[in-house]
């Protein structure tokens, strides 16, 4: 799948985008965050205060128990400060 | 219509051009966000850069458009929204709505504005002599988005 990232959690992650292939397990949008949080120190503090992490899926918001698939679109980025 | 783009636009000449030659508009009330320099007990600003997830913007955007376009009876709508790196003083964002009265244009203009706050991906980056620093979101913007949900603008 790929995932997209945004504003500070692409600068601490270190990356905009990327292309993973999670676990078979990592079924869901909470259980891939979990998952990406283990993959290195950039991950782990970009998404150490899960409430500051929004998550779309094929650029629709998404909730934590929404299902994810090899063909999706992931991003996650924080709070929106447009306007 | 919905424009998300780089360079700084012309207010004056996107407002004069925007429901002209509609004589069915009675009444057309905007909204423009300027980039602000100074803000009190804070270091000048340099420059704001605009972050924003190409193709969920506009995808977000014509949501809220859609969205505006249920509720109030309107002719016509327009959003420009910038992204990239703009100097204080140049305008970020603009919001039109033309109805055949005043109330739907102002109600929709604002609901507009606080709806694409909440759910229009974008992010500021402020440089300051200090450096540059993501800005954080505001729970008023969420209060403010949220009021007409429950119908009381």
């Amino acid at each position: 799948m790929k995932l997209r990232y945004f504003a500070w959690l692409r600068t601490r992650i270190g990356r905009g985008e990327e292309t993973l292939d999670p676990p078979a397990e990592i079924a869901t949008v909470g259980a891939l965050v979990a998952w990406l949080a283990t993959l290195g120190p950039g991950y782990a503090a970009a998404l150490a205060d899960i409430r500051l992490v929004r998550v779309a899926v094929n650029q629709d918001y998404v909730g934590p128990d929404h299902p994810i698939g090899p063909g999706d679109e992931i991003a996650l980025f924080p709070p929106v400060t447009g306007g | 219509m919905i424009r998300v783009e780089e360079p700084s636009f012309d207010v004056g000449a996107e407002l004069g051009a925007f429901g002209r030659g509609d004589t069915a508009i009675g009444a057309v009330a905007s909204f423009v966000g300027y980039v602000r320099g100074a803000e009190a007990g804070a270091p000048p600003l340099v420059a704001l850069t605009l972050e924003h997830y190409p193709g969920m913007t506009e995808r977000q955007l014509a949501a809220i458009e859609a969205q505006a376009r249920g509720r109030w009876p309107l002719m016509d709508v327009l959003v420009i929204h910038r992204y990239g790196r703009m100097l204080p003083g140049e305008p970020i964002v603009l919001v039109a709505v033309s109805s055949a009265h005043r109330q739907a244009a102002f109600e929709a203009c604002q609901f507009l504005m606080d709806w694409l706050k909440t759910k229009a991906p974008f992010w500021k980056l402020e440089e300051t002599s200090l450096g540059a620093d993501w800005v954080a979101a505001k729970a008023e913007d969420d209060a403010a988005a949220d009021r007409w949900e429950t119908g009381t603008p």
